[in-house]
């Protein structure tokens, strides 16, 4: 079923086009990342699914309910950008705050604060956390009374390695739920395998809107083959594979994805030469490059 | 419900930035010197003493209560919408309508409060000071709820300012600007009218009608008895009085829902 229908959508501030002609739906349970640089457009959208700007043209739809409804904001959960709570409240103070706003049991805001790992601190002044704290609270209010739609605006900015990988289970465990998550970054490579679809924005305009694998397919970027030798093989390696010999001991190849299997057969046939063998698809950032670049060079 | 949410959270919020207490001791202490400084001295021509108390706390409210109902409404919708906490609040099932009312009722809440402890400590200290229970509590209690509509008007006035500047910088400045003009310029404007116009048609007609249209003069017009009106503090004299009680009270009544009104319609229009 259909979460959020994006139909068309622009949206200016006078002169300038901020959302062009943007067409994007979230099915019940997929993972959406929407990808693009500073100012392409990303919070803006949410901003408009939220209701709370208007768009210029198109049309949105919340469960088939208009942006800014009563009944479509309370099946949203939000976590904006940038939001600075309350110094003087403490973390369960907020949360219980927001669960009454939105007719959950301060039960589960209790349980949530849980989630996302603040139970050390709920009874501390908001004014004493950290930056990744904060964002915790604001992550919990996001998720109260299981929203069929998650909006998440940035939600990895300012957190450490590991509490992204927390972060992206959440994320996961959400999905399973049957909630519709479309989250916004432009820190890529964590985003790898943790979405069901990426949605490319430059400049306003939608770029690409599909699985990462038929990205990689439709953008035909070469897969790199790392094969590392012995020092003194290496340029023999080279010479026969056709690749480019790097620091001293390996060779480098650029295959498509159709000739993968048959170099490395012919890698696995050299025997001991060969040491180890490293395969790296386009990596999302290269792919993120690739649609830029073609939209550029398509106008 | 939610217009509950948002009133606890207020009220939770001026508890612990301090405004409670500020406005208490505000209140608080300016009454009891007062009550305790001033007053008629004992036994003249049975003047309740009570009533020489409440004339000096009403001199003292037209500035404090202003001052207090500004203080606490400047930052309400400027620094939400600066704090993002604005845009957050309207993604929840809620109407503006709600917010403001929800703030209005805390912070209502609080100015009351440090209104009746004043009052409180007034009847109290006179009580102790003559040694007497037999006084007219009337005025006290006209007092009381003057002083909430007084302070309602500049609640509204206050959100009115802090969503239309949308910054609170900006917004702290122009309610301080009110404020002076309000209890003070205003005042004295009119006052260096009356002396130009020297007893003319200006004094007759329209100064009653300008001096009852400023609701922090009709509160002072509606807390002073005739018989003190020889005190008031600005010298704006018995022509003043010629609005009636009536007008007075119409002013204090219809300030709030005006204020109120503007506040809403200003902060409609707020993107957050
Ligand atoms: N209220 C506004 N008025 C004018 N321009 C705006 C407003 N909000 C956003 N913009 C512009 O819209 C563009 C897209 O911004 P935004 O959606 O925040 O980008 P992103 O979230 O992808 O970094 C930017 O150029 C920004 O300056
Ligand atoms: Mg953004």
């Amino acid at each position: 079923m259909t979460v959020l229908d994006i139909t068309n959508v622009s949206k200016s501030y006078g002169d300038l086009h901020t959302v062009c002609e943007v067409s994007l739906n979230l099915a019940e349970g997929e993972r959406v990342a929407l990808l693009g640089h500073n100012g392409a457009g990303k919070t803006t959208l949410m901003r408009m699914v939220l209701g709370l700007t208007p768009v210029t043209s198109g049309q949105i739809r919340v469960l088939g309910m208009p942006p800014g409804s009563r009944k479509a904001r309370a099946a949203v959960g939000f976590l904006p950008e940038s939001v600075a709570f309350h110094g003087a409240l403490t973390g369960r103070e907020q949360l219980h705050h927001f669960a009454r706003l939105k007719g959950v049991k301060r039960r589960e805001a209790d349980d949530l604060l849980e989630r996302v790992g603040l139970t050390h601190a709920v009874n501390r002044k908001i004014r004493t956390y950290s930056k990744g704290m904060r964002q915790r609270v604001g992550l919990a209010q996001a998720l109260l009374g299981q929203p069929r739609l998650a909006l998440l605006d940035e939600p990895t900015s300012g957190l450490d390695p590991i509490s992204r990988h927390e972060f992206y289970d959440i994320v996961d465990d959400l999905a399973k739920g049957g909630t519709a998550v479309l989250l916004s970054s432009h820190a890529l490579t964590e985003l790898e395998s943790r979405t069901d679809r990426i949605a490319i924005m430059a400049k306003g305009r939608l770029l690409a809107n599909d699985s990462l694998g038929a990205l990689r397919q439709a953008a035909r970027l070469p897969i790199k083959v790392d094969v590392r030798a012995t020092p003194d093989t290496a340029d023999d390696l080279a010479a026969r594979l056709g690749g480019t010999r790097i620091n001293g001991a390996s060779v480098s190849i650029e295959v498509q994805q159709e000739d993968k299997l048959s170099l490395l057969g012919r890698i696995t046939g050299l025997g001991d030469v060969v040491q180890d063998i490293d395969v790296t698809p386009a990596s999302l950032e290269e792919l993120y490059r690739y649609y830029s670049v073609a939209q550029q060079e398509g106008k | 419900m939610s217009v509950l949410a948002i009133a606890r959270m207020e009220l939770l919020i001026a508890r612990r930035n301090m405004w409670v207490a500020t406005s208490l001791i505000l209140m608080g202490l300016f009454s009891s010197v007062l009550t305790l400084a001033g007053g008629a001295p004992t036994g003249t021509l049975g003047v309740d003493p009570l009533l020489i108390a409440t004339t000096s706390v009403t001199t003292l409210s037209v500035y404090l209560i202003p001052l207090i109902g500004l203080l606490l409404s400047f930052d309400a919708i400027a620094g939400e919408a600066e704090r993002g906490t604005l845009a957050l609040s309207l993604t929840y099932p809620l109407s503006r309508g709600e917010i403001l009312l929800g703030k209005f009722v805390a912070h209502l809440m609080v100015l009351g409060f440090a209104v009746a402890v004043g009052l409180a400590l007034t009847a109290g200290l006179t009580i102790w000071k003559y040694s007497t229970t037999d006084l007219n509590y009337v005025p006290l209690l006209e007092l009381f709820f003057s002083a909430l509509a007084l302070g309602a008007a500049f609640l509204g006035i206050g959100y009115t300012v802090s969503a239309k500047a949308r910054q609170t910088g900006v917004a702290s400045g122009i309610v301080i600007i009110i404020w002076l003009v309000c209890v003070v310029l205003y005042d004295l404007g009119l006052l260096g009218a009356l002396v130009a116009d020297d007893g003319g048609t200006f004094t007759k007609t329209i100064f009653p009608w300008l001096l009852v249209a400023n609701p922090a003069d009709a509160f002072r017009l509606i807390n002073m008895p005739v018989e003190t009106v020889s005190t008031l503090a600005t010298g704006l004299g018995a022509a003043g009085r010629a609005s009636g009680f009536g007008l007075q009270l119409t002013s204090l009544l219809i300030w709030p829902v005006l204020a109120l009104g503007l506040a809403w319609a200003a902060f409609r229009r707020v993107e957050p």
